[in-house]
């Protein structure tokens, strides 16, 4: 069980002020032109997008396994129980390759900093663990972005898009992309439009698993590749003792 | 390093003063200031060039180790040492470049502490490291010579065989892993470049560039040093680096094939001429040039050979690195000046140290007083050679 966040484009007004609750709570500068800002960036987690007057939120899709976890080679990046995936700056050794490996391009860099740090959404884990929502979902004033349990959240879309087909386009998007995000999406514009990779590009494969595949089979690839390499040392340098040894035997008759 | 100055001693100083001032500019006002990185492109040159090509470059010590220790094929025994010398430098120098591109080199460390299995990156650091303190143990018996330590070159003889299947074994694995670090971009990475057969094509780049290397390295060492050129090694190598070179071609062909690109790599597109490039450096030109008998005969014809395949496999990494990721981030990266000087600076150090290297311990050993050069005329003077050469002085 885990702690989703559904966004209903539908019912987004535009009003960004889930952009202000995001900085206040995350301690970050808002103000106009901050609020004019169209990209995600390390002083902003958030943004609301508007295209042919309809509009879209972008923030961390909280995968249910997360490729930025999985890669960081200090663990800095972990998927909570609760459902979001925070960051732990005290471990991070600065790599980026947490934002190499996300798929939706959330991670953020510090690029000006000289002990830079990544910045994302981390879904509020002091208020979700505190039993409180998020500050997003709590400001919201007409409930297009709603907190709660994943599987609750889900049925509601899913009751939502049969209550009303005309107004949805017939998915939830994070449902089943890389194996589900705790980010869901309802909407009646393609997401695709807004920056949203594609769910064809992105498959229903969780990302972690790429790298697993292999990674899985180098515990049983040391011992046997070990071996084998120890093997052809053993036969190419017999080839020299069996030389020598005939070499002595020779000299042995000799005498 | 008391001799006038020269006109590649000047641009030794000049590459070593950018790349300072470049240092300083990273230390002080952050990867912002001294790269064209951005969350649009979070890796550069950097790790594009000096971790992917540079740990590519260095393959030639593993290659000759395998080659003439494991195999036991004793006439490439004397480039053994500077294949293992040029591999220990090029990883102590990858360590260092990799401190400028860290944001918080300062915490390198926290991999031995909070380490994460399965993150690809963790484990090539492992390996690194573990392979870096092996080379070092393979390279030490060129210092335990220099002063004549019998007892040391005793215990070095008796564990040589571990250093060598261990070395070797960590190879393979961070070779291959640093194809899988883009195994997990399937969406980004362009299907020209991702394939699930990457740690598979990462090796076997790997062996072709070990020895390519070896082919260059012996030259230029030849030109530099002024030491005799052997052409019974090279023409072995050169062999080799056929077969090595049609195994490669053959893979790709396969996965191509297997993943129904190959009508896609034929149409002119941004990314397919960049393929083309790679292909052409990579395999047409030296699989050709090797074809003929009188090439593989010929220390310039291999010394051709081996540059294109260097050359080639180096786009390779550079297209999957950065010419891959373009289309997906809709942004062209081009790395700024100050980018490439720390890159240059690090090349350039490697030489110097090498030059040094050579001058000082027993590399070649089977050449105490350096014979006259016998292919300074035969090839075109190259900036590596220049630089080793007056470096040394």
């Amino acid at each position: 069980m885990s702690k989703s966040l559904l966004y209903d484009a539908t019912m987004c007004i535009g009003c960004k002020q889930c952009e202000g609750a995001c900085a206040q709570q995350n301690k970050l500068p808002y103000d106009d032109n901050v609020a004019a800002e169209s990209v995600q960036s390390e002083h902003k987690y958030t943004v609301v997008l508007e295209k042919n007057d309809k509009f879209m939120r972008r923030l961390c899709m909280h995968c249910e396994q997360p490729a930025c976890a999985s890669v960081c080679p200090v663990g800095a990046m972990h998927k909570t129980k609760e459902g979001p995936v925070v960051y732990d700056v005290w471990k991070c050794i600065g790599c980026r390759y947490c934002m190499v490996a996300c798929a939706f391009g959330q991670p953020k860099y510090e690029w000006h900093s000289l002990n830079p740090r990544i910045h994302k959404c981390i879904m509020c884990p002091d208020r979700v663990t505190a039993g409180k929502q998020t500050a997003c979902a709590e400001i919201c004033p007409t409930g297009a972005t709603k907190f709660g349990e994943r599987d609750d959240l889900i049925q509601e879309a899913q009751d939502r898009i049969r209550q009303n087909p005309s107004t949805y386009l017939p998915r939830i998007y994070g449902l089943h992309e890389v194996g589900g995000t705790c980010t869901l999406i309802l909407s009646n514009a393609n997401v695709e439009d807004y920056g949203y990779p594609s769910s064809a590009k992105l498959g229903d494969t969780p990302m972690p698993e790429y790298t697993g595949r292999v990674l899985s089979k180098i515990p049983d690839f040391v011992p046997v590749w070990s071996l084998v390499l120890g093997g052809i040392y053993w036969i190419s340098h017999r080839r020299e003792e069996v030389a020598a040894a005939e070499a002595e035997e020779k000299n042995g008759s000799k005498r | 390093m008391k001799s006038k100055p020269t006109f590649w001693k000047v641009v030794f100083i000049a590459i070593m003063g950018l790349g300072l001032y470049s240092t300083f500019i990273r230390f002080f006002y952050g990867l912002g200031a001294v790269s064209n990185m951005s969350d649009k492109f979070p890796w550069g040159i950097w790790i594009g060039f000096d971790l992917l090509c540079g740990i590519m470059l260095a393959a030639g010590g593993f290659c000759m180790i395998g080659a003439v220790y494991l195999f036991n094929v004793e006439s490439l025994h004397s480039v053994v040492r500077p294949a293992v010398l040029t591999a220990f430098l090029g990883y102590v120098l990858f360590i260092v470049g990799l401190l400028f591109d860290l944001g918080r080199p300062w915490y390198i460390w926290h991999q031995m502490i909070y380490m994460n299995p399965h993150s690809v990156m963790f484990e090539i650091g492992l390996c690194v490291m573990s392979y870096t303190t092996v080379l070092f143990f393979e390279f030490l018996p060129n210092v335990f010579e220099r002063f004549n330590l019998q007892t040391p070159i005793k215990w070095t003889k008796k564990i040589y065989p571990v250093l060598i299947i261990l070395g070797i074994l960590l190879s393979t694995l961070h070779q291959s892993s640093l194809g899988s670090l883009f195994l997990i971009m399937p969406s980004k990475l362009h299907p020209f470049w991702y394939t699930p057969a990457l740690p598979f094509f990462f090796f076997g780049s790997a062996i072709a560039v070990g020895l390519a290397m070896t082919i260059f390295e012996s030259t230029q060492s030849a030109k530099a040093f002024g030491r005799h050129l052997e052409l019974g090694v090279l023409v072995k190598l050169g062999g080799a680096l056929l077969v090595a070179l049609w195994v490669n071609a053959l893979l790709r062909f396969q996965d191509y094939l297997h993943r129904g690109m190959l009508g896609e790599i034929i149409k002119p597109s941004y990314e397919a001429y960049f393929l083309w490039l790679e292909l052409t450096l990579a395999f047409v030109i030296p699989i050709t040039l090797l074809s003929f008998k009188r090439v593989r005969l010929s220390p310039q014809g291999l010394y051709l050979a081996s540059i294109s395949t260097v050359l080639g496999f180096i786009a390779n990494r550079l297209n999957i690195a950065l010419t891959g990721f373009e289309t997906y981030a809709g942004h062209h990266y081009l790395p700024k000046w100050t980018e490439f000087s720390v890159t240059l600076m690090i090349i350039a150090a490697g030489f110097a140290l090498f030059g040094l290297a050579v001058k000082h311990l027993p590399i070649f050993p089977e050449e105490r007083v350096p014979v006259r050069a016998r292919l300074r005329a035969e090839t075109t003077p190259v900036v590596a050679a220049a630089v080793l050469g007056h470096v040394a002085e």
